[in-house]
């Protein structure tokens, strides 16, 4: 099982000057990340889509190099993304899933078959040329650079620490210090205008 | 009494999206929009993004959207009741300009329906407050182009209801 913090520490030495999505990250990203204007810290804003966001985001920027922090629930919840994806194939995307096996913002429940599903093979069998699986930080660590520096779409599955929630939604510390809107005008003017 | 023959081809509907500069079309096939698909894999301007469901098509919009692109949704009216939670969080809450291209399952003119895909249909924009065309034959192309403007002052989507399913989209 791999630390969320621990692996963002490590991929932000290889980070570059990619534009980050760090979806279920983001709580953790914010304070390790040295170039927050690049960064893409949407919240939740419907459960299920950063995937198809990350997509569409990487076909109208090809130039940039796009990583996405996605995680196993969103992925159930809209799993007919991958062949999407798949199709489109973006080279300049990076589709990481953060896995914990259960539902941690509201309590800690088990996702659907937590225990036996294989999403790297799932993405494979959805037609993602390259796929990977990690459960332990050494082994991404020894990887992460390789997987940067080859083409994608690539899909990395990443097994992770539960950092389960049971405050009420009302009551949670508010970790993003920008709104939507701020985070998307500051990545616009970073990005500059589409060519 | 005059009886109205006129149809919305689909060159029409395509000239409309060039008009209006869109680069992608996120879409889901409906059961008569074939010609349109045809018509529009042919055409080099655009960039078409097929989806499995239509809830897909708001995300994948809106990133397209934030990255300068000009996404259009071409979704059937079944799909589009799928999408609410979607179009909510992706689109309307992210302002998204954005126009959705709905075909209208089930429509008649006669106000008639006995498909529930287009009961509902009209109830459900209204729930969402996203304001919405109706398009039947050719005369109605220029609201597409409306559509897109008003998209465009509201950031936010934009419908319109593809009337003419049943005969001219699938010749």
């Amino acid at each position: 099982m791999i630390h969320t913090e621990d692996m963002l520490k490590v991929f932000a030495k290889y980070r570059g000057n990619a534009v980050v999505i760090p979806g279920r990250g983001g709580r953790h990203w914010h304070t390790i990340s040295d170039k927050p204007e690049r960064d893409v810290p949407l919240g939740d804003p419907a459960m299920g889509g950063h995937g198809s966001f990350g997509l569409g985001f990487a076909l109208a920027r090809p130039n940039e190099k796009v990583i996405l922090f996605d995680s196993e629930g969103d992925i159930l919840m809209n799993m007919g993304a991958l062949p999407t994806i798949a199709e489109k194939a973006p080279p300049n995307f990076y589709h990481f899933m953060l896995d914990n096996g259960v539902y941690a913002t509201t309590g800690g429940q088990p996702v659907p078959n937590a225990q036996n599903i294989a999403y790297d093979v799932i993405a494979k069998g959805s037609g993602y040329p390259s796929t990977f699986s990690f459960d332990n930080l050494e082994d991404f660590t020894n990887n992460i650079e390789a997987i940067l520096n080859a083409p994608g779409p690539v899909f990395v599955a990443l097994k992770i620490h539960p950092e389960v929630e049971n405050v009420p939604i009302n009551q949670r510390i508010r970790w993003n210090p920008r709104s939507r809107d701020k985070v998307i005008s500051d990545l616009q003017a970073e990005i500059g205008p589409r060519k | 009494m005059t009886q109205q023959t006129a149809e919305l081809s689909p060159e029409t509907v395509l000239e409309e999206l060039k008009k209006n500069g869109v680069t992608h079309v996120v879409w889901l096939p409906d059961s008569e929009t074939n010609w349109l698909y045809l018509l529009m894999q042919a055409e080099p301007t655009l960039d078409l993004i097929t989806v499995s469901r239509e809830g897909q098509a708001f995300s994948t919009a809106a990133g397209l959207a934030v990255g300068g692109a000009k996404p259009v949704i071409l979704i059937q009216n079944t799909g589009l009741q799928e999408s609410g939670d979607s179009m909510r969080g992706w689109v309307m809450g992210m302002h998204i300009p954005v126009v959705l291209m709905v075909g209208y399952r089930g429509y008649t003119r006669h106000g008639d329906n006995t498909d529930t895909a287009a009961t509902y249909t009209e109830p459900f924009l209204n729930a969402y407050n996203i304001k919405y065309y109706l398009i039947e034959n050719n005369d109605d192309a220029g609201r597409i182009t409306r559509a897109f403007e008003e998209a465009e002052k509201a950031q936010g989507p934009v419908a319109v209801l593809v009337g003419d399913e049943f005969h001219g989209f699938n010749r």
